[in-house]
């Protein structure tokens, strides 16, 4: 079951390593100019996946049950519904206009 | 309450299933907390859709060596945090209480840097209100920027706040004896906490200090 699991000190020790680095990856390539678009994807990216790292392993989400699968991913579920169905309406304002005329 | 090692609710069949119970239960608070989140990084993106380059500019106020290091400050308290679980896992008082207070010291050095770069922003004033001086065309929506700056970093130093609070509380009680091998559930579920604020952090660093660098 979920928390009877016992992480290693080194599999722990490799997640935060990887994590300082990715930080350093991030704040790195900010400087580097992608052509902006580019930068925020990279960005975005890199978040992702240290968040992914934190909750897969220093929240023990890897050795957790199904249910508990569920119970995180309905959250980030419903803030992609949030943003995504959102955003649909600022960002596709302009489509209607180039019709209209 | 079950303080002790070996009690139970009356309600709960077993150890296992209580604490099952107080697991899925956190996740539904932390769900929640996306929700309050989520409705604060949702503002950021419509308005940074609306005004790209003011946001861009206003960004490049911020001091990315002062935010880089305040990330990796933060991972170095979930890395402490999850040493911490694993010592309660393994029924440890004294290492937990190390590794609790080393979260604590580095909740504090982050919130210290914050308060540092809040200081700056007075100083400068870039604080949004009837001080704010923005010499140029963009001033408005800048405004706007900072707003989103001191709400989102805001709320977040606020819940670091509670961390820290809460880490005090589990130092007290492990110190005390209360928790085991066999019982350790508010030292899991406040990791989980402290490691979602991390998260929340992990975002909030590149959309507001690095994403201005560089727009296309």
């Amino acid at each position: 079951m979920n928390s009877r699991h016992i992480v290693s000190v080194g599999l722990y020790t490799a997640i935060f390593g990887a994590l300082v680095l990715l930080t350093l990856a991030t704040a790195g390539v900010a400087f580097v100019d992608l052509g902006g678009e580019l930068n925020s994807i990279v960005a975005l990216t890199i978040a992702v996946v240290k968040a992914l790292l934190v909750i897969l392993f220093f929240m023990h989400v890897r050795y957790s049950s199904r249910l508990t699968w569920v119970f995180a991913g309905a959250g980030f579920f419903w803030l992609l519904i949030l943003l995504v169905l959102t955003m649909a309406d600022p960002l596709s304002r302009d489509w209607l206009e180039a019709v209209i005329q | 309450m079950p303080e002790t090692a070996a009690a139970h609710a009356h309600h709960f069949d077993d150890l296992e299933q209580q604490h099952q119970a107080s697991w899925l239960g956190m996740w539904v608070f932390l769900a929640s907390e996306i929700m309050f989140f989520g409705g604060m990084f949702l503002g950021y993106t419509i308005y940074r859709t609306a005004y790209p380059q003011a946001f861009a500019d206003a960004s490049n106020h911020l001091d990315v060596w002062l935010g880089t290091v305040n990330t990796a400050v933060l991972i170095c308290s979930s890395f402490t945090m999850a040493l911490a679980v694993r010592a309660a896992q393994l029924g440890r008082p004294k290492p937990a209480i190390l590794f609790l207070l080393l979260t604590i010291v580095l909740g504090a050095v982050f919130l210290a840097i914050k308060f540092t770069e809040y200081y700056a922003k007075f100083i400068e004033h870039l604080v949004p209100g009837g001080a704010f001086v923005y010499d140029d065309a963009l001033a408005a929506a800048a405004e706007i920027f900072f707003s989103f700056y001191f709400a989102m970093t805001g709320m977040h130093a606020l819940h670091m706040l509670i961390g820290v609070g809460l880490l005090a509380t589990l130092i007290v009680k492990t110190a005390r004896g209360r928790f085991s091998a066999d019982y350790y559930t508010p030292v899991e579920l406040i990791g989980l906490y402290w490691h979602f604020v991390d998260i929340v952090w992990i975002f909030l660093f590149p959309l507001l200090y690095l994403m201005g660098r560089h727009f296309g």
